[in-house]
């Protein structure tokens, strides 16, 4: 295999662990490849797309719509689905997307304590500390001491509330609009949207910090 | 079934580390992983409750310290090597030995597209909703030893029904092959207090979606 020498040397770097998991997924690919069940120019695909197209810059956008267009705001509360699938120029979102909204008063938060349950098409594949026991474990019962990971404090009157994503349905935060964008350009705006904002570990950036 | 996979509430994990600049894969081996999973998915070779459930199965040891895409590795060398799809031989030799089965479709470069929308887990209701929101319930203490989307926190806890997000397929039949069984599935919302005891925060509240043979009327 042409790449054979390039992963031989890769394996001195980073030890034999990864070697052999490197070598069975390669067996496998080829096992099913051979039997007939995929296509690896379609593997290729795939993965080129979550590497270049499939990211949180989706979901940034629709924020920022739905911060400068009451209508479509009132649209996406109640089916984000739908208002996403409306946007046209994205690719199609899955069902079952529900968008939640920050406010004064209330904090959303997002995990899936039992997986990895992530909305992939509005904010690409999760990051690792999404998938991993630290923010699975601790999300719903301290969310304060996590949001302090992140360095986020809310006041103690805010009440958080943490979606636990048990199910297939996929939840995306929309957070509050930053103070002094009055006036600001939709596009402008989703350079305020982070991925962690949406996911409710973060808030959406400030002006200053973009300039 | 009660592992380790079942995290919520679990002390002892450590705080969250963010990568700054994370890669979307750390090895192209990750990504073909990812990509084998959807294209296998796509045929339908089995179900993601399916690759789910075999995660859960790995003993506790290795699931805690192997990385994700190792785990969907394992996974589906599982589902493979169970479901017939693949002989054991197959994966040791790194080659075919027989023709594969006979599967629904294949994705293909063309399709591909198609292929990565997920697909709707709506399913036609059996029957009439038990519950609407703003009724109280209360989750039921069970502790299958198969797949269930019921968290250990969450049993046993009085919440309040908050949305109804139709009828859907149930992950608990799904896994162990005993068909979509829809059910209606409902966002239900707990104070912290109801699940973590009164020294909680009692400004916080959690939801899980729950599906309808998780609760009872409370």
């Amino acid at each position: 295999m042409a790449g054979h020498d390039h992963d031989h040397h890769h394996e001195h770097e980073h030890g034999s662990e990864l070697s052999e998991t490197q070598l069975r997924v390669r067996a496998l690919e080829t096992v099913l490849t051979e039997k007939g069940y995929i296509d690896p120019a379609a593997l290729d695909a795939i993965i080129e797309a979550y590497e270049t197209k499939i990211g949180p810059r989706n979901g940034s956008v629709v924020i920022a719509k739905a911060w400068t267009d009451p209508a479509f705001k009132q649209a996406l509360l109640e089916d984000a689905t739908k208002a996403v699938a409306s946007m046209g120029h994205m690719s199609r979102v899955g069902d079952h997307l529900v968008a939640v909204e920050n406010t004064p008063k209330r904090h959303n938060m997002i995990v899936c304590t039992l997986c990895s349950c992530y909305p992939w098409e509005v904010l690409g594949l999760p990051p690792v500390w999404y998938k991993s026991a630290p923010y699975r474990s601790r999300a719903v019962k301290e969310p304060r001491g996590v949001l302090a990971d992140f360095g986020v404090t809310l006041p103690k009157e805010t009440e958080i509330r943490v979606w636990d994503s048990t199910a297939e349905t996929r939840f995306l935060v929309v957070p509050m609009r930053p103070a002094g964008t009055e006036g600001w350009s939709a596009d402008k705006l989703a350079d305020l949207v982070t991925r962690d904002s949406m996911i409710g570990t973060g808030l959406a950036k400030n002006p200053s910090e973009v300039a | 079934m009660d592992s380790v996979h079942d995290m919520g509430g679990m002390d002892g994990f450590g705080k969250v580390e963010v990568e700054a600049n994370e890669p979307v894969f750390h090895a192209p081996w990750e990504g073909r992983v990812l990509a084998m999973q959807r294209a296998m998915g796509y045929a339908g070779a089995w179900h993601i409750d399916h690759s789910r459930f075999a995660q859960e199965k790995l003993p506790p040891a290795t699931y805690l310290t192997v990385s994700y895409y190792q785990r969907w590795a394992l996974a589906m060398e599982s589902n493979v090597i169970e479901r017939g799809y693949v002989a054991p031989e197959e994966l040791e030799t790194g080659h075919a030995l027989k023709p594969g089965l006979p599967l629904k479709r294949k994705l293909t470069p063309a399709v591909v597209q198609e292929g990565m929308i997920r697909s709707s887990f709506y399913r036609q209701q059996q029957g009439p909703a038990r519950f609407k929101p703003g009724d109280r319930v209360r989750t039921k203490n069970i502790h299958p030893k198969t797949h269930t989307r019921l968290p250990r926190y969450a049993r046993g806890k009085l919440g309040v029904v908050e949305l109804c997000h139709g009828c859907h397929m149930f992950p608990d039949s799904v896994a162990t092959d005993h068909g979509d069984n829809p059910q209606w599935l409902y966002t239900v919302v707990f104070t912290s207090q109801e699940l973590w005891g009164p020294d909680a925060d009692p400004a916080n509240k959690i939801s899980i979606d729950a599906f309808e043979p998780y609760l009872e009327p409370a």
